[in-house]
């Protein structure tokens, strides 16, 4: 089953506290993953490719760029989830 | 008439009989980088866990480090120059193609007529080599193979590109491969991924520079976030095949040496592979940057000089680099 746009910040949330130690409750839709959650550009691969597991998505190099927030990636894997 | 054909006759097995390196007497810290990019030491060490690397001198050629290194690893073999049957040379930044720069090391080394030549598999080219000097000793066409990686990739690092600037050092690794009664060398998983040529590779051509269509001299590139992903994830799997083709255990490895490409690869790649914690795993980037195809006999034979591993550990090795290509096998280490 699909998961709600809701249910997919809880993921992120989670798979950015599991790879950067950011606490849950700061990943918020609006909040930008480098500017914002210290997230780098390595650790935002890891970030997708947990992702991509968790949610069932393929998230190919060249969209990885346009996904600035939080909001963005989870915009992504709401229209592109199997 | 079809002659019947005798075949040569090899070793049953083969194994890594000595290593030796070389690293040039410059270190360069990450304060000199910051001379020429706007970047911080905080930045580059937090992206890459590099915080010197060496550069290599005038004198400190191609050839120079190549010998330097040949001589440690066939003396750590207990062996003599004229033992050694072959010479394999894996580099990208030897500047002069013919002859092969194999055919010279050979001569001065002291080996006699062996036979000698040059591979280009980048960051991989350890692990090539590796796998030819097997199938050599154990087909039969030599007894003793010298295999060497060897790069001067400050001659091609572009100082203004604040992404790969800090990354690349100099320096040349070697072993001696011979027969063995066990095996001391599994089998390779290997590969090559063509479609990713444009991933990694040199800003532009040979022939564009001298015919002046662009002012920078050539240098090394690459697409750092696609190279992330694929060392990590692609290249974690290739490594675990070849820990099952070899049949070892996680829990039966000693040492893990990855190509010294970026800390960050490797810690991920650790955390990938679910590394039991008695795995010592090889960190040499930290102080010798990413020297493509001598980064792996360089780390190795650090291990061994510093206690950190020990002659007769079980080690997996892996390559990978520009191509794409790639290279993992498991050694028991000299």
């Amino acid at each position: 089953m699909a998961a709600t746009k809701e249910e997919i910040i809880t993921g992120l949330a989670e798979i950015v506290n599991e790879i950067a130690g950011i606490p849950t409750e700061d990943v918020k839709e609006e909040k930008s993953f480098t500017d914002d959650l210290d997230v780098d550009s390595l650790s935002m691969v890891e970030v997708v490719v947990a992702a991509e597991e968790r949610f069932n998505v393929k998230i190919p190099d060249d969209d990885v760029k346009n996904l600035q927030t939080v909001g963005d990636a989870a915009k992504y894997v709401l229209d592109h989830q199997g | 008439m079809t002659a019947k054909i005798r075949p040569a006759k090899g070793s049953p097995y083969a194994r890594i009989h000595g290593v030796g390196g070389y690293r040039p007497t410059r270190v360069v810290p990450n304060e000199e980088i910051l001379q020429h990019i706007d970047s911080s030491d905080e930045w580059i060490r937090s992206r890459s866990g590099i915080v010197t690397r060496h550069w290599a001198g005038p004198d400190e050629t191609v050839a120079e480090m190549t010998l330097e290194a040949s001589g440690k690893a066939i003396a750590d073999a207990g062996l003599t120059a004229d033992q050694i049957g072959t010479v394999i040379i894996s580099t990208v930044s030897h500047f002069k193609q013919t002859p092969a720069i194999a055919t010279e090391i050979a001569h001065r080394l002291g080996a006699g007529t062996a036979a000698a030549f040059d591979i280009s598999a980048a960051c991989a080219g350890f692990g090539y080599g590796l796998t030819i000097a097997k199938s050599l000793v154990v087909e039969g066409s030599a007894d003793y193979v010298l295999v060497v990686g060897v790069e001067r990739l400050s001659d091609l690092t572009d100082l203004s590109d604040r992404s790969t600037a800090f990354l690349f050092g100099d320096g040349a690794g070697a072993v001696v491969v011979g027969p063995a009664t066990e095996p001391g060398i599994g089998p390779t998983r290997w590969g090559s991924e063509g479609d990713k040529a444009d991933v990694i590779s040199q800003t532009v051509s040979w022939e564009a520079y001298r015919e002046h269509r662009v002012e920078k001299f050539p240098a090394l590139r690459q697409e750092g976030q696609t190279v992330f992903r694929w060392a990590v994830y692609e290249m974690a799997r290739v490594a675990q095949e070849a820990l099952d083709a070899a049949g070892v255990a996680p829990d039966e490895l000693d040492v893990f040496i990855p190509h010294q490409a970026n800390m960050r690869i490797i810690d991920s790649m650790v955390k990938t592979l679910k590394l039991p914690e008695h795995v010592t795993v090889a960190r040499d980037v930290e102080t010798t940057g990413n020297t493509s195809a001598a980064s792996i006999p360089l780390a190795m034979e650090r291990l061994l000089a510093t206690g950190q591993a020990r002659s007769g550990d079980t080690a997996l090795v892996i390559g990978f680099g520009a191509g794409l290509v790639y290279a993992s096998t498991v050694v028991t280490l000299p």
